[in-house]
């Protein structure tokens, strides 16, 4: 809380402080610190294997860090199991998308939709999930009167298995949501689907990181970029700004990953 | 094998393929409000109404000694059903004679060493077999993959060795004389109402919201953490479920045989479950029943052949698992929907 | 005394070593558990005293072709079996259980049971090491085991094939980018493992009878060797091996014979509170926390 003189428009809602995390003696993540204001997107971006989605586990506890802390609105969170972490409002989506094949779009968000903070938020009851999943899905872009909605999972294109996956953080109604890669493997004209709901999400007033590979993309919506390689942060700031640093410019050369 | 595609990309000389249709009525009777005459409702009713018929009558027309077998059955039956439903889980498990076995011990301590009534002694059983079990197993709950299914496969491995080596609770003799059921009816006709409660309610509760989330953990255990719900609970709780049922089952046999030994926990309470299950089609409990229904009364016929049954038990499972995964309950519930013909395959436009 | 639990520890050790190590290659390897493991175990020792008793062929000739012969029903357990339900761990699981069951009981049918079933011994006698007298085949059981152990870690370490199972295990989809075909890998791992499990009897089932119990004892001792090593790990096979040979003879002294089998399932449970990925266990999936 040292710099409080900054803290000119929004509170701090996550301050990630020295997060190490290594496997064997390979280390993943080393010292990561940064911090997020609430309503902010940050986009997490860097080569591959320079540690994102450790990054991402780590702050929703699917990893325990090895050194370092984790404070999500003033509580300290480092540790914490993962459904904990869930229950306080951070949802996250997973790189591969893995939906409930057999079942149809909706009852993929019957899940979320069962969990306690749902409850809780309700004042103690669930009401009609069904239902309600189905207004959820049609925020992220499931026409509504259409079959796509009761269709199985399994058989969904991957634009909208993306959106189910986003259709579950909405669900959890997570003040922090973290979407690892959520624009990989999608075409333009999906993406330009996609971005409208996460501007959308902004507006709403909540807060977003986004794992990215796919920089043009990111860069238009993104407030700021924190860059990883190797496991380190190795610059942070505006999206212009941090590509124009040397040491980005030389994690990124010779890496195919520059331009998704 | 390739029975539950539709397509016909082998078979390139016939030129022909076979095609399944949904019957009408299976279409119209889907949605309840669609019935429209006794045809359609009986042949919604109908396929529930078999077991329900079936155990209610069968105790009365047999001879007595097929009474046994129908008892065996229905036992293992539920033992199966007990199994599918941790499998639906993701607990794959090899040792479902641990819960039985435990569950039989406790019946058999509670008779022999406090003497209390049957009718106090098998509940108990049923809710300290199922605690038992599920403490014991809760350090493997963490895991993923085939943890689950050694220790499992170990557990009541170790519990006949031990109580071989300590002598307690009866050592080899085990605990005889216990006390048995008043009658001969009680005995058939509590077996078959579980029987009944267990496959309708696990039927009905892995469709509900509930059973959704328990296969959830099965098939993306980490989405399922990350909607904020703890798996390891969750997991405990239909541990405790599928453990408790089983424990019913040692401790009911406990009774009917007056016994409670170290057999209590012989890989036949283990591997004729799975066999059941899987040759009856997992995943839909229906298929247990049918599975167990076939195979103890086939295995009546073979007793002649002694413990080769064990062996057959072991390549009908092989053979099932391998060649027809879906079981024999799912391909006669697809025969019952939907009707097949063959059409001619024209070369792709 | 002390002498004694030292030296009898040490064997019995070495013997879970050797059990444990095909099991545990298969499964770093392939990720195939191949529960019918104990059962290729006792199948290689009928199959030896049928060539030796039955079809009087010399010893070492008779263990030569038991190795090939287990080693190649392992591949056909593969390419029948296992290719089949691959990657469906349920199937799995079952698949490689039931065909262990049916040969373990058809062993029993066959009534291959009695004193008549025991391989011999490499060569008789025994030796004073201190005040404690050890025979030669425990002593056979040590230097092969040993051999064995660090052979295998040169064989995966320093040779085409030991490095291309090292790939696969490590990241399937790469080494089959890498134009390794992980079937015939994985194939050859099972293979491997139970020519492994056959070594293992040949040179261990002398000191006792061949009974088709062995075969459920050696998958329990395996797999438990394997869950407190950490499943996947050579190296953690051969410490786990020494923690659960020493802890079992030791309770084995002070206690009483039976409790050889308790101090495993207690080792096992125990592993898997404090350190689900066992000793040495490199695996990130368990390590995460689901």
């Amino acid at each position: 809380m040292a710099d409080n003189q900054q803290n000119r428009e929004k509170p701090i809602l996550l301050r990630v402080d020295g997060l190490s995390k290594s496997f064997g003696g390979v280390h993943a993540v080393v010292g990561v610190s940064f911090e997020l204001r609430r309503n902010e997107l940050l986009g997490i971006i860097g080569p591959n294997g320079s540690g994102k989605t450790t990054l991402v586990n780590l702050i929703t506890g699917f990893l325990r860090p090895d050194a370092g802390r984790v404070i999500y609105g003033g509580r300290d969170i480092t540790g914490w199991m993962p459904y904990r972490i869930a229950r306080l409002g951070i949802a996250r989506t997973f790189q591969m998308v893995k939906p409930f094949p057999a079942l149809p779009a909706f009852k993929n968000l019957v899940i979320p939709l069962f969990s306690p903070r749902v409850k809780s938020l309700a004042g103690g009851r669930y009401g009609d999930r069904d239902s309600v999943a189905k207004d959820l899905l049609e925020d992220v872009g499931f026409e509504r009167e259409s079959s796509v909605t009761y269709k199985a999972a399994g058989s969904l294109p991957h634009g909208y298995l993306k959106r189910l996956e986003l259709a579950k953080c909405l669900a959890l109604r997570a003040d922090l949501i973290i979407l690892d890669e959520l624009f990989s493997g999608l075409s333009i004209a999906e993406l330009a689907g996609i971005v409208p709901i996460i501007e959308k999400l902004m507006v709403e007033g909540k807060t977003v990181i986004m794992i990215e590979h796919r920089l043009r993309e990111l860069f238009r919506i993104a407030d700021r970029v924190v860059v990883l390689n190797f496991g380190r942060a190795i610059a942070e700031g505006k999206p212009a700004e941090v590509m124009e640093k040397d040491e980005v410019k030389k994690a990124y050369l010779g890496s195919e990953e520059e331009e998704g | 094998m390739q029975q539950t595609m539709p397509t016909a990309a082998g078979a390139a000389p016939a030129r022909r393929r076979k095609e399944r249709i949904d019957r009408g009525i299976k279409a119209r009777s889907d949605d309840v409000f669609a019935l429209t005459s006794y045809r359609e409702m009986l042949y919604v009713a109908i396929p529930p109404a078999i077991p329900v018929v079936l155990l209610l009558v069968l105790p009365l027309i047999l001879p007595i000694y097929w009474q046994k077998v129908l008892l065996s059955a229905a036992v293992f039956a539920v033992l199966a059903m007990s199994w599918d439903f941790l499998a639906s889980v993701g607990m794959v498990s090899l040792g479902q004679a641990l819960f039985f076995g435990v569950g039989a011990y406790v019946a058999g301590i509670l008779d022999h060493y406090l003497g209390l009534p049957v009718w106090l002694s098998i509940p108990l059983g049923t809710l300290f077999g199922g605690l038992i079990c599920t403490v014991l197993l809760l350090p493997v709950l963490r895991l993923r993959g085939i943890y689950f299914a050694m220790v499992t496969l170990v557990l009541p491995l170790m519990f006949e060795r031990i109580i071989e080596a300590t002598g307690l609770l009866g050592g080899t003799e085990g605990l005889t004389g216990l006390t048995s059921f008043p009658n001969p009816w009680i005995e058939l006709y509590l077996i078959g109402t579980v029987v009944l409660l267990t496959l309708f309610g696990f039927r009905r509760l892995m469709t509900s919201d509930y059973g959704l989330v328990l296969k959830g953990i099965r098939d993306n255990d980490r989405s399922v953490m990350s909607a904020g719900l703890n798996i390891y609970w969750y997991k405990a709780q239909a541990l405790f479920i599928g453990g408790a049922i089983c424990a019913f089952c040692g401790a009911y046999m406990t009774h009917v045989q007056m016994f409670v030994g170290m057999p209590a926990f012989a890989l036949d309470y283990s591997i004729l479950p799975i066999a059941t299950a899987v040759v009856g089609g997992m995943g839909t409990f229906a298929g247990s029943v049918l599975g167990a229904f076939l195979l103890v009364p086939l295995s009546e016929f073979l007793r002649g052949v002694g413990g080769w049954r064990t062996v057959l038990y072991a390549l009908s499972l092989v053979g099932f698992i391998v060649l027809l995964p879906e079981g024999i309950f799912h391909y006669v519930r697809r025969k019952y929907h939907q009707f097949e013909r063959w059409v001619g395959v024209e070369a792709s436009s | 005394m002390l002498e004694v639990t030292i030296i009898y520890g040490f064997v019995n050790s070495v013997i879970l070593a050797l059990v444990a190590l095909g099991f545990g290659l298969t499964f770093g390897i392939s990720g195939v558990s191949n529960f019918a493991y104990g059962a290729l175990y006792v199948l290689a020792g009928y199959v030896v005293w049928i060539f030796i008793n039955k079809l009087h062929i010399p010893f070492v000739v008779a263990a030569c072709l038991g190795v090939v012969l287990t080693a190649f029903l392992g591949a056909v357990l593969y390419r029948f079996v296992l290719l089949r339900v691959r990657g469906l761990v349920l199937s799995e699981v079952i698949a490689t259980f039931g065909v262990g069951l049916a040969i373990l009981e058809l062993f029993r049918c066959l009534g291959f049971t009695g004193f008549e079933y025991t391989l011999p011994v490499f060569t008789d006698g025994s030796i004073l090491i201190g005040n404690t007298y050890i025979d030669h085949q425990r002593l056979w059981i040590v230097g092969i085991g040993v051999t064995l152990a660090v052979g295998l870690y040169f064989f995966t370490h320093h040779t085409k094939l030991g490095l291309a199972f090292r790939g696969i295990a490590q990241d399937e989809r790469t080494a089959l980018s890498l134009g390794i075909n992980s079937d015939k890998i994985a194939e050859i791992s099972v293979a491997f493992g139970a020519g492994l499990a056959a070594l293992a009897a040949i040179v261990i089932l002398p000191r006792g009878l061949i009974s088709v119990n062995e075969g459920y004892d050696v998958l329990i001792n395996a797999m438990a060797v394997c869950i407190i090593g950490g499943l996947g790990s050579t190296v953690g096979v051969v410490a786990a091996a020494f923690v659960i040979g020493y802890a079992q003879i030791i309770s084995e002294a002070l206690v009483g014979p039976h409790w050889k089998m308790i101090v495993s399932l207690i080792a096992i449970l125990v592993i898997l509170v404090v350190k689900p990925s066992g000793l040495f266990g490199k695996q990130k999936e368990l390590e995460e926390r689901i």
